[in-house]
């Protein structure tokens, strides 16, 4: 389970084709996410990032194309296949979408409660480790999420994706919003977990810090498709000019540099 | 040996064997958040002592099975150590180790308040709230009314646009509503009134007692109750989710007085809206009375207005419409007080507005019990 760079796919995106009304946001794109590695996704704002991720999640229904889960079209699933299939997936959204009645530990136990039996004081427990897993103090436990930090509520949110020990943790700009410490502690957490844990992680992102740090590959959206997926230094050569843009203007030298 | 659970058919199992003073585990299959449920109770029962745990037959194992097969050897001086483990397993080691190192020690979870005692404390804080609530709704009202005097000095600072806008959500789109529920109403009255009466003979009275009724009290009752649900609930929700989107604190850094903005206008509508829903009300109220004396006692039309003109004050219509100014300028201060009371989460926006429905409704009752007892003294 531990090691990237085994080339067996875990998820496919063939032909994808997004429509809002008469608005096309994706046109024939295709994208495949290696099992074990950590990808990011990047792209300028509106090219339809989230709205990819939301596809892949089974948020909303494609136009045309389909979306292979190893190697099985997610559509096809019935209901007890997908229920299975969410307890091997982690999810953590921009604004974190913690639920806003429960405690910090109720949040990560929701998952627990829904997907697995054991006791309550069980839970618990396995809530408070993942607490700790996620770089959160142990007195957040028992906060309620309006009382948490913007980088404690990613903290937490991270907390509740990791609940069932996913094989797949989809991050959306999990480092947006906080501060470049913050933001590096958080890069070194998914590359430890993902290490650890043999996790496969996909990442939308707009933080060239963390591609740099931890990105295994990076797709690029762009004229509706991914027009590329490589490693950085790969891509740091690609002539596509909005590439060459993203990587080379002067926050992509900076991040380099550093 | 004992084999402590598992099924024949399953792979995942846990074996506890004592032996030289020390208990040996032997966890087999895979040992994933899914499974290990049911080993919990062997795992604490078993984890005391010397513990060594076998690894040779462990399948998968995940950050909650590594946690759970930690807690085993938690007693011991070197928890990781080599003297705790046993056979090969390629990371279950590693991962012991490090959830070991990263669990957050965190409290229990806090017990829930239960007994005779917390609910003496409930309702002692439900009081203490109540008075609270009291004292800052008259606040609320009285900031509300400094700022309407400023601006009545200076009129242009008034925002026509948002009042006028208010007066058609609030006012003109709540006319069919309340215009129907007060014809049922007063056609109930009737109805009810034309039964009783029948029985001493003294059927015309229905006109009297529609009459007073829907322009005494129903007429303005309706209205008042429409609003609070309709109006305060929707001005609640939204100046709420404008405090959460820090809207009001923008205004307030642009120099922009959220009071003079959003609850002015609010209030203005509702005191000049509710007068007139309210003659609306009276008149549906009294034309549903008319229709049920017209087809229950033969009353025409036209004996029934008649005869509501000769028997009916012009007093008791006047102070039903007294009152209705009075109603909705409360019903707007409450909707816009609990709106400015939201915080930045969800949760508290729920709440507020179930509160402003409450209040809202609570406080028209009362005040129209006050009204009634100052025009009994008045005799009116």
């Amino acid at each position: 389970m531990t090691g990237a760079g085994d080339d067996e796919i875990i998820i496919e995106v063939k032909g994808l084709v997004t429509r809002f009304g008469s608005h096309v946001v994706h046109d024939g794109l295709d994208l495949q996410v290696r099992k074990g590695e950590v990808l990011g996704i990047v792209g300028g704002s509106g090219t339809g990032k989230s709205v990819l991720l939301n596809m892949i999640l089974g948020l909303l229904t494609p136009a045309a194309g389909e979306i292979l889960y190893n190697g099985r079209d997610m559509t096809t699933l019935n209901e007890e296949e997908r229920r299975d299939l969410e307890s091997e997936w982690g999810v953590l959204f921009q604004g974190s979408a913690l639920f806003s009645s429960l405690t910090v530990r109720e949040n990560i136990m929701v998952p627990l409660k829904e997907h697995v039996t054991m006791s309550r004081s069980l839970m618990a427990k396995i809530a408070d480790m993942k607490l700790g897993l996620s770089g959160l103090p142990a007195n957040a436990a028992d906060k309620f999420p309006s009382d948490l930090s913007g980088g404690m509520k990613k903290r937490a949110g991270l907390a509740r994706a990791l609940a069932l020990d996913p094989e797949v943790l989809f991050l959306d700009e999990p480092t947006a919003g906080l501060d470049p410490i913050g933001a590096n502690r958080f890069d070194e957490l998914i590359k430890d977990l993902s290490k650890t844990l043999g996790l496969t992680v996909i990442m939308i992102t707009h933080d060239l810090d963390s591609l740099h740090a931890i990105c295994d590959r990076v797709a690029v959206l762009a004229e509706k498709k991914v027009i590329a997926t490589a490693p950085v230094p790969e891509l740091e050569d690609n002539p596509h000019p909005w590439i060459q843009e993203y990587f080379h203007g002067p926050r992509g030298r900076a991040a380099r540099a550093g | 040996m004992a084999t402590v659970e598992g099924r024949r058919d399953d792979p995942t199992g846990l074996d506890v064997i004592e032996a030289d003073g020390a208990t040996r585990l032997k966890p087999s299959g895979d040992w994933t958040v899914h499974e290990i449920g049911r080993f919990e109770r062997p795992m604490m029962k078993a984890a005391s002592g010397r513990v060594v745990i076998d690894l040779s037959e462990l399948g998968h194992l995940d950050t909650a099975g590594a946690w759970l097969l930690g807690q085993a050897t938690e007693g011991s001086d070197d928890p990781d150590g080599d003297a705790c483990f046993e056979g090969e397993h390629p990371y279950a080691r590693r991962l012991i180790a490090e959830v070991r190192e990263r669990m957050a020690e965190c409290e229990d979870e806090p017990k829930r308040d239960g007994g005779v005692v917390a609910m003496f404390a409930r309702i002692g804080r439900g009081m203490i709230g109540f008075r609270d609530e009291t004292v800052d709704t008259f606040a609320f009202l009285g900031r509300t009314l400094t700022t309407a005097a400023s601006t009545a000095v200076r009129p242009h600072r008034l925002r026509w646009t948002a009042t006028i806008a208010t007066m058609e959500s609030a006012g003109v789109n709540a006319l069919p509503i309340i215009a129907v529920l007060s014809f049922f109403i007063g056609a109930v009255v009737a109805f009810m009134g034309a039964n009783l009466l029948e029985t001493f003979g003294a059927s015309i009275f229905t006109v009297e007692l529609v009459g007073i009724a829907v322009l005494r009290e129903f007429g303005v009752l309706i209205t008042a109750i429409m609003l609070a649900g309709r109006s305060n609930s929707a001005f609640t929700a939204a100046i709420g989710s404008m405090k959460m989107q820090q809207e009001i604190d923008a205004m307030k850094v642009i120099g922009v007085d959220p009071f003079e903005a959003l609850v002015l206008p609010r209030v203005i509508a509702c005191v000049v809206m509710a007068p007139l829903l309210t003659l609306a009300a009276m008149l549906a109220g009294i034309f549903g009375g008319m229709v049920v004396s017209w087809a229950t006692l033969d009353i025409s039309p036209a004996f029934f207005i008649q005869r509501l003109q000769s028997a009916i004050d012009w007093s008791q219509f006047f102070v039903g419409m007294s009152k209705a100014p009075v109603f909705g300028l409360v019903i707007a201060v409450i909707g816009c007080r609990q709106g400015m009371k939201v915080k930045g989460d969800v949760e508290s926006l729920g709440r507020r507005t179930t509160a402003s429905v409450v209040q809202a409704i609570f406080a028209v009752i009362v005040i129209d019990a006050l009204f009634a007892m100052l025009y009994l003294e008045l005799d009116i």
